[in-house]
């Protein structure tokens, strides 16, 4: 029983102090909330880039060519193989005809040469995607090897550096995110140290009162939780107005259609999970910290 | 058992400043001590070593039956509640009404509301400022502020009063009355007192045993003793 009485005094004298202390405490949530903004701006533009990559991931495909004298029993068996493969995702068929009508629409100037030829010198072909662009080059060499196979091809060099630079922006973006958290982390703390040590009298006299250590510390430790909540709503808030804002506003793609933005609903449900969750856990491991400084233990 | 034993204690800060040097004490449950000094004499190292402020060097320090020396911090807490402390500067909470100063402690302790009013209400009485629960310590005077100090340090029926110079930011008029109080706790309570102070006028006049600390060395201890510091040396 004392031991919910204590913990109940814990939060409504947490509750208590951040308005008794109300400078301090608007000090703190600005802090903590002007420091998660940036923290939602990075993750929000880090989800864009990562699912702009994933996007264009999915649309490399591997272009199986067939050899001229390949029947149809035996391009069905070719695509049934194909299915069969681990890493298959889809795949489409292009017959050499159809190569044909593309290239006399695209070649101006070639279009009366290409209708005149009496026989068509192009290959039947089939377009497969794969599920993961890490498997692109042993799904091509696989398919190469089937009979009736000419040749298969991905663009090895530019699309393995294209893949290259795409990791290299992954990892890049992973790490601004992680050391915007810990600058934050770190911002918080202090500035909760701040709050604590406006109060060093109280924790001296609680001390000289004979109030555990635990006692002591837990009423700072629920001020730094709510400070860390209260702080963190105000960039949440301001992450799903302006979000769906710049979404709407761009109709969820920028660069006509060339870059399609994460839908609102999928990416603010997280960031606004993660800036709470950073909010309050910073805010309570400041508090626990700066705390700790007054506390010979 | 004494129920202050202190067996040739020494205490050495980090800086090698010597705050006491192989002090015997002992001090019966209900006696009225005063501690006097000059400044940096180690009257307040010893007060100090009371409350487990400081940890001493070498040596024993027994308050209350709990040895002070080898109590960990972690475990201070313990001996706090069984001893109240009074200081020169108050140290009161200024946003915290009279009667929250004094339920401060209480309240951190897990205790009932309805266990911490007739407490809280008892000490006040004992100081004389019943009727100020609701005032601000801002709009107290320096000795009813202390009286506020004296209640937060009896409100949970200490058996030890450690007074740091409680006198030595008031006028005569207002260090006599706060005497008056710490002596009525003495008598009526039975709690045991042990002041530091440089007042000689309420060590002359109140006739109680004096120890003389110079140095870091006690220099003198009698019963009904005066304040003769330069006597001594």
């Amino acid at each position: 029983m004392r031991a919910i009485r204590i913990l109940v005094r814990s939060i409504r004298d947490a509750f208590k102090s951040v308005f008794r202390n109300f400078s301090l405490s608007i000090a703190s949530i600005a802090c903590i909330a002007i420091t998660l903004i940036l923290v939602a701006i990075s993750l929000a533009l880090s989800s864009n880039v990562n699912h702009f990559t994933q996007n264009i991931e999915k649309e490399l495909s591997i272009v199986v060519y067939l050899k001229q004298d390949v029947d149809e029993n035996r391009k069905n068996e070719i695509e049934k193989e194909i299915k069969h493969m681990a890493s298959f995702d889809s795949l489409e068929f292009k017959s050499k005809d159809d190569w044909k009508k593309e290239m006399e629409q695209s070649l101006t100037g070639l279009e009366d040469v290409i209708k005149e030829m009496d026989s068509n010198p192009l290959y039947d072909s089939i377009l497969v995607k794969v599920k993961n662009s890490s498997d692109l080059n042993a799904t091509t060499n696989a398919i190469s090897e089937l009979e009736g196979v000419e040749s298969a091809n991905y663009g090895k060099d530019s699309v393995d550096q294209l893949l290259i630079i795409f990791k290299v922006i992954e990892k890049a973006m992973l790490v601004i995110v992680v050391a915007l958290i810990l600058v934050t982390a770190f911002l918080i703390s202090n500035t909760i140290k701040l709050t604590i040590y406006s109060r060093r009298n109280e924790i001296e006299i609680m001390r000289l009162v004979g109030t555990s250590n635990t006692a002591i510390k837990l009423p700072f430790e629920f001020e730094g939780l709510f400070l860390g909540l209260i702080g963190s709503i105000i960039p949440v808030l301001i992450a799903i107005y302006s979000y769906i804002i710049v979404y709407d506003h761009f109709d969820g793609y920028l660069f006509s259609h060339m870059i399609e933005l994460v839908k609102p609903n999928e990416l603010l449900v997280y960031v606004s999970l993660i800036l709470v969750a950073i909010g309050g856990a910073v805010g309570m491991v400041g508090s626990w910290h700066a705390v700790r400084k007054y506390l010979k233990i | 058992m004494k129920f202050i034993d202190i067996k040739k204690c020494s205490k050495v800060y980090k800086n090698g400043v010597t705050g006491i040097a192989d002090l015997d004490l002992e001090i019966d449950r209900g006696e009225f001590v005063f501690i006097i000094g000059t400044t940096a004499s180690g009257k307040s190292t010893l007060i100090k070593l009371l409350y487990r402020e400081e940890k001493p060097t070498k040596g024993m320090v027994i308050v209350g039956g709990i040895n002070v020396a080898k109590l960990r911090n972690s475990k201070v807490y313990k001996l706090r509640r069984k001893l109240g402390v009074v200081f020169q500067d108050f140290k009161l909470l200024p946003k915290l009404t009279v009667y929250e100063n004094v339920a401060y402690g209480l309240n951190t302790l897990g205790l009932k509301g309805s266990e911490i009013k007739p407490k809280v209400m008892e000490a006040l009485e004992h100081v004389g400022l019943k009727d100020k629960t609701r005032s601000f310590p801002n709009q107290l005077s320096g000795g009813e502020q202390q009286r506020v100090c004296i209640a937060r340090a009896i409100v949970n029926n200490p058996k030890l009063l450690i007074c740091d110079e409680p006198t030595g930011n008031l006028d005569p008029d207002t260090s006599k009355e706060i005497m008056d109080v710490i002596e009525k706790i003495n008598k009526e309570l039975k709690t045991t007192v042990v002041m530091a102070t440089h007042d000689k006028d309420i060590v002359n006049r109140m006739k109680k045993r004096v120890i003389t600390i110079e140095n870091g060395i006690k220099v003198s201890d009698k019963m009904k003793g005066s304040y003769k510091v330069h006597e001594s040396n």
